[in-house]
């Protein structure tokens, strides 16, 4: 019985995730929360679900063609709503994330109604494996599976190649960064590509495993995920991968304990007590204060 | 003297006073989180909670109790500060985006205790009878905005504000200037959630239905909006960001299916073309005393010591 509510869990944990990294990556570079986020993940879902329903698209292109439309539309975004933005108060740019957040949304419910959609029932096929006595389905293994090779990808990108060594750079000290020869608005672009592109695909996944998408998914996913990016400590990618799965789990054996009404609030009471004891999450490096 | 009131009251359109209520509630609940951010620099993303709290004690005071109104409204705010000081004094040790966070986490954890509580009716929320008052609801509002106004102007000016001002500032100079900046920041959250309680009881008895789920995100994303709009730490900013958002929704209706997507879009724009508020960096004061001719203009000045 755990054993099965820890794999539900870890499948779960995994799209947060996927959605967690970009707010991470995000924030490390330019310190902003893209409260827009959460709808490019939302925007994933239905572009996924319209590939395969309309077009009868595989599954798996349906969610590489999502990715391509999502990092478009996180490049986009960044430009028109982030970077004129660039050089004022932390607080605007937080504003203008939330109204880009609001237009996306209702222009979602707009165009696809406000009811939820499933996928078609044979856009992926579901069987059971039994692991003990333990039922794992062969979806949760595939979101297991694509969030851990997007991952390891993303790890790959950041730590061995070029780009992802300026985005460390442009991280550690934007303006150093600049004055070395990076150009960072490049960075920025990327960063923002990269993250939207993973939630697209968190937003494809979860789609299948609920069989819902709505206009208004992107808004308590993206909190969550915003929450298991501070959980690990913002601006950390392995923390953000960690407070991911950490919150589907405990989400999940919350929910299987009976505490099932009270689903939304146990990601935010395990982030409260965490940030209470080590006040920049699990992985957080120390601030120092300058004085 | 209620009915002369409400006489009064009967000849302006209803539709109208109905905006003009609203507008009230916004600036109130403005001012209370001006204190918070903009005067002491605490980004707090939870206000909706504290609004959601002083919602239902105030409800729960005329539906149980009865209390005249006056006194409800005065009770539920010092119930709501209450709950302010006692969240905010473990959280307001964090800084920056992490207290940002954790005010959402409280909120989020609000909502969803709100929805399983009995008392609070669950997710089928609460009817609110008519204040137990013989003043229009309206006239009522207004009278707290302007009270909340004087009430916050004053603490601008005052020591207090100042040492608020100094924590925004530089948190770390202020500790070293003397100042106990943990007590003077639990002291503001509780001051700026009182407010959040007071217009969140206004609003429960206005709108006479509420619901946990009213007081979501978006709700506390609302009256950041205001604030920031208006310019930070301003209090005419206030006035004028709540004045503008509360209205909004009510202009925008003639465009129906579009009037949240074009919201969303002016956030943007004005976050653009105005990104520290419409209010930010004017010194009101400054502004009267020239209008009424009592300061030389900044160039008449300058014109000045190049001579």
């Amino acid at each position: 019985m755990f054993f099965q509510q820890l794999i539900n869990g870890i499948a779960l944990g995994s799209t947060y995730a996927l959605i967690a990294l970009g707010y991470t990556m995000v924030y490390g570079i330019i310190t902003l929360i893209n409260f827009a986020h959460g709808e490019i993940y939302m925007v994933g879902a239905f572009v996924g679900l319209l590939l395969v329903a309309t077009f009868k698209l595989n599954i798996f292109v349906a969610m590489v063609l999502a990715m391509v439309t999502c990092m478009v539309l996180g490049v986009l975004i960044e430009l028109i709503a982030y970077r004129p933005l660039r050089k004022s108060s932390r607080l605007s740019a937080l504003i203008s994330a939330i109204g880009v957040s609001i237009f996306l949304s209702t222009l979602a419910q707009m165009i696809f109604g406000a009811d939820a959609k499933g996928f078609p029932s044979d856009a992926f096929p579901v069987n059971q494996i039994h692991i003990g006595d333990a039922d794992i389905s062969t979806l949760q293994l595939l979101i297991i599976g694509i969030s851990a090779i997007l991952m390891v990808a993303l790890e790959f990108i950041v730590q061995k190649t070029k780009i992802g060594k300026a985005m460390r750079a442009t991280s550690e000290d934007y303006n150093t960064a600049a004055l070395m020869g990076i150009n960072v608005n490049v960075v920025i672009s990327f960063t923002f590509a990269l993250g939207s592109a993973l939630a697209a695909a968190g937003g494809v996944l979860v789609g299948l495993l609920f069989n819902a998408v709505s206009f208004n998914m992107g808004l308590m996913a993206g909190l969550k995920a915003f929450a298991a990016a501070v959980l690990g400590g913002i601006g950390s990618i392995p923390g953000a991968m960690l407070g991911g799965l950490l919150l589907g789990i405990t989400e999940v054996l919350g929910v299987a304990a009976g505490y099932s009404s009270y689903r939304d609030a146990i990601a935010f009471a395990i982030l409260v007590l965490v940030l209470l004891v080590r006040p920049t999450g699990l992985l957080g490096r120390k601030i120092q204060k300058k004085v | 003297m209620g009915e002369a009131l409400q006489a009064l009251l009967g000849n302006i359109n209803p539709y109208f006073l109905q905006i003009i209520v609203n507008i009230g509630i916004g600036i109130v609940l403005a001012l209370g989180l001006n204190v918070i951010t903009g005067l002491t620099g605490q980004l707090s993303l939870g206000h909706a909670a504290f609004m959601s709290v002083g919602a239902f004690t105030s409800a729960l005071l005329t539906i149980r109790l009865g209390m005249p109104f006056t006194l409800n409204i005065l009770v539920t705010g010092l119930v709501t500060a209450g709950v302010g000081a006692l969240i905010g004094y473990p959280i307001l040790r964090l800084t920056g985006d992490y207290l940002a966070i954790c005010t959402l986490g409280f909120a989020e954890i609000v909502k969803v205790v709100f929805l399983n509580l009995d008392i609070t009716n669950r997710a089928l929320g609460l009817s609110v009878p008519s204040p137990n008052t013989t003043i229009p609801m309206p006239i009522m509002v207004w009278l707290v905005v302007v009270l909340a106004v004087i009430v916050v102007s004053f603490i601008h000016n005052s020591r207090f504000g100042r040492a608020l001002k100094a924590i925004r500032g530089d948190e770390i100079a202020a500790e070293a200037m003397g100042i106990d900046v943990a007590r003077y920041k639990v002291q503001s959250f509780a001051i700026g959630t009182f407010l959040a309680g007071v217009g969140g009881g206004l609003y429960a008895h206005f709108i006479s239905y509420i619901n946990p789920s009213d007081f979501g995100f978006l709700k506390s994303i609302d009256i950041l909006s205001m604030i920031v709009l208006g310019g930070l730490g301003s209090i005419p900013g206030s006035i004028i960001g709540a004045t503008i958002l509360a209205a909004a929704p009510e202009f925008l209706r003639f465009m129906a299916k579009y009037r949240m997507l074009v919201y969303g879009g002016l956030l943007v724009f004005m976050m653009i073309f105005r990104p520290n508020g419409l209010m930010g960096g004017i010194n009101f004061t400054e502004v009267v005393l020239r209008a009424i001719g009592r300061k030389p203009h900044m160039k008449e000045e300058m014109e000045k010591k190049q001579h």
